[in-house]
């Protein structure tokens, strides 16, 4: 689960971590009022929004009087903002924060994982702050020092220290980054953090050492113990299909393509959802119903994957193991009778009473592609999807060709979302 | 011949009184000699109770001493599964399984530096378990889609696991074990150590390794397998289309900072000597071919 800016740094206040004094905002009014509050002469009119890349985008303006704050307030909220990690169309701003303006002598890094190898926490730490981590460690990999922290001591303040220096702290500031990088290591854990980032950490003119940024995600697995992230969770930020999903308890991930995946098991969702793009189609979705699917949840799965406008086919791939299939099949029935099924639906079955899952489908009376194993399931919902191109696996020979008319046409629309789809994760339709 | 167990394993379920451990406990007292392997059952609030005729203890180290239980298997609720894995270790017992899905990372971090030093194997959380075919079930997965034979398989995802073993199944391929270590990033037993045990386990002729995306323990695996492993191996990475940043469904399975991406995933593989293949319906093909060339 991630959080806003502000939010992060209320966090980290609470573990001693220096910020700058600021105040979040749902309106221009507010943050004039704001700027007020704090005083001084310089303010900081920050987009909240829980994509990186903001300041780039030109969601952080730093202003000198009070007109510019209502002027630049304005300009920003409400605005879709646009950063390498939203996505094309960007996310519309709804929250500010307003901050003091701060002295930066200089920016460093420093943030917070778990680290797989280890499985330990690991505490990284760099010279070259303000810019993305990834790029650093590509470019200059010997600029990122890590401790990895041992869980029965917590972070030592030798550990501390030695980091400090590495990445140049001055001998008179290092009790501060030293109660700093204590502070972060002590918030991941004690609030359960999946990671926590201050990028940057600057060092004032004054030789304070401040967290001017900061990120934290939490561990989803944790909610149970903390009651206090249904506070922090801005529905705003998450996408509606996912939120919707959420609700029953459906693991779903909204993509771009077009073929809607309703699978049992995470492995298996996405080994779904690449043998679609295989045989030259797109997913749609990643959705894992999970073992325990009632006949309730796939006809909600079959909802949130029937509002996806473009969606073109649905292909539901289940390897019952302790799910039986006569169980889902009765569910997809339901669900498809319930919901107007609109695109062609390809199943494939396999698994604990396959034989009597497969004759419910076919005494269903819907039209139901029924596939054999996976690879075609995987042919044939591309083929209902309106066809593709031509697997680049040996042996791979699609029964159902498309036309090569509608082929064409095919081709082109995949292009089109495939190339959407590339490494960004679809904008949010909001 | 197996990996890790067989028809004289003798285990204890812990969380027995839960409906999940309940469930699975009779299905695997159901299968093959379970009636024979599944011999205690842990609640600290049920001593002297019995489930299916199994007797039911207090702790880990009675259950271990009063039935000579040496594997636990934990179908215990997040909140209290790490801790129930401190206890299997505590009470030294040779492997625990766990079963759980979502249990905080931080809860895992501590129980594996607890572990440090100690002779207990962990598998899991969040895995189906593993199965010797038509000897030993312990875990969710369902016994009658697998058959006795010498092939392995060791997988991060449960029904990815089940689809593997239905294709070799389609080719008349039975299994020596099937292990699914679990889709968590922190957690026991890595592809590497599975891989290693099948590696001196005179009864499998060869592997199929399934991954996902997220760390790189796929890659730690293949380079062992490139100086070490003296039997084929195939491999299978889920997550090719997976946007990163995006946790799919399991906790580890993200792409973080470009980092855990199928693709270099199946690079590395195809470099050390593993075949794979990018199309999950031909994991059983592709295991088939590699047996044909080895003779």
């Amino acid at each position: 689960m991630k959080i806003h800016e502000y939010q992060a740094k209320e966090i980290l206040r609470k573990y001693g971590v220096a910020t700058p004094r600021g105040i979040p905002c749902f309106s221009v009014d507010e943050a004039v009022r704001a700027a007020r509050e704090l005083g001084g002469k310089a303010w900081v009119v920050k987009a909240q929004i829980h994509a990186g890349g903001r300041g780039k985008g030109g969601g952080v303006k730093v202003v000198k009087s009070e007109g510019e704050v209502r002027e630049w307030a304005g300009k920003i909220l409400g605005m879709m903002l646009k950063t390498h990690q939203t996505g094309p169309e960007g996310q519309k701003v709804r929250r500010l924060l307003i901050e003091e303006g701060a002295d930066i002598k200089k920016e460093l890094y420093v943030g917070m994982v778990v680290d797989r190898g280890t499985q330990r926490v690991a505490l990284m730490a760099s010279s070259e702050g303000g810019m993305d981590i990834e790029e650093v460690a590509a470019k200059s990999p010997g600029k990122i020092h890590t401790v990895f922290v041992d869980p029965g001591t917590g972070l030592k303040d030798a550990e501390a220290d030695g980091l400090a220096k590495k990445i140049g702290v001055p001998e008179a500031s290092i009790p501060q980054a030293r109660a700093v990088f204590k502070g972060l290591y002590r918030a991941f854990d004690e609030t359960d953090c999946s990671l926590a980032e201050i990028n940057p950490l600057i060092l004032t003119g004054e030789g304070k050492v401040v967290a001017l940024d900061a990120k934290i995600n939490f561990d989803d697995n944790a909610g149970f113990r903390h009651p206090e992230w249904q506070q922090l969770r801005d529905l705003d930020e998450e996408d509606p299909a996912e939120v919707e999903a959420s609700k029953y308890d459906l693991n779903y991930i909204q993509l771009d393509g077009n073929i809607g995946c309703l699978v049992n098991g995470a492995g298996l969702a996405m080994a779904t959802m690449d043998i679609t793009k295989l045989y030259g189609g797109s997913p749609a979705n990643f959705l894992d119903v999970g073992g325990g699917a009632t006949t309730e949840k796939v006809t909600e799965a079959f909802k949130i994957m029937l509002r996806i406008p473009h969606l073109k086919a649905i292909l539901v791939n289940i390897f019952g193991g302790i799910m039986k299939c006569d169980v889902i099949a009765a569910g997809v029935v339901a669900a498809a009778k319930q919901v107007s099924l609109r695109v062609p639906l390809v199943v494939r079955l396999e698994g604990t009473n396959v034989d009597l899952g497969k004759k419910i489908l076919s005494e269903s009376g819907l039209p139901i592609i029924s596939a054999s194993n996976m690879a075609d399931a995987g042919k044939k919902v591309v083929a209902a999807a309106g066809g593709g191109k031509k697997a680049k696996v040996k042996k791979a020979k699609p029964k159902a060709k498309p036309k090569p008319k509608t082929k064409k046409k095919a081709n082109k629309v995949m292009k089109r979302t495939s190339r959407k789809s590339g490494p960004k994760k679809k904008a949010r339709r909001r | 011949m197996s990996i890790l167990i067989d028809k004289n394993t003798r285990v204890m379920t812990q969380g027995i009184t839960g409906k999940t451990g309940m469930f699975h406990t009779k299905m695997g007292k159901e299968y093959a000699n379970g009636r024979n392997c599944y011999v205690a059952g842990v609640n600290p609030k049920k001593p002297g109770e019995s489930y299916e005729g199994i007797p039911i203890f207090a702790t880990v180290r009675e259950a271990k001493q009063q039935t000579g239980a040496n594997v636990s298997v934990i179908y215990v609720p997040p909140p209290f599964a790490a801790q129930a894995i401190d206890e299997a270790v505590e009470a030294d017992l040779d492997l625990v399984i766990c079963i759980t899905e979502g249990i905080p990372v931080r809860d895992m971090i501590r129980t594996k530096y607890k572990m440090q030093g100690k002779r207990t194997r962990l598998i899991g959380p969040n895995c189906p378990g593993l199965i010797t075919p038509d000897e030993i079930k312990i875990g969710i997965m369902p016994g009658h889609i697998h058959k006795k034979g010498r092939i392995g398989v060791v997988s991060r995802s449960g029904t990815l696991t089940y689809e593997a073993v239905g294709q070799l199944m389609e080719l008349g391929l039975g299994q020596s074990s099937c292990v699914g270590i679990g889709g968590d990033p922190v957690n026991g037993i890595k592809h590497i150590e599975v891989l290693k045990l099948f590696n001196d386990d005179p009864g499998t002729d060869a592997v199929i390794m399934v991954g996902e995306i997220g760390g790189s323990d796929e890659e730690n695996a293949a380079r062992w397998v490139k100086v070490n492993m003296k039997k084929p191996v195939v491999g299978f990475i889920a997550g090719v289309t997976a946007p990163p940043g995006k946790r799919m469904g399991h906790a580890g399975a993200i792409i973080s900072g470009g980092k855990g991406t199928a693709q270099e995933k199946l690079a590395v593989m195809e470099e050390c000597g593993i075949r794979t293949t990018k199309n999950p319906g031909e994991m059983g093909k592709l295991l088939k071919s590699v047996l044909k060339q080895a003779g």
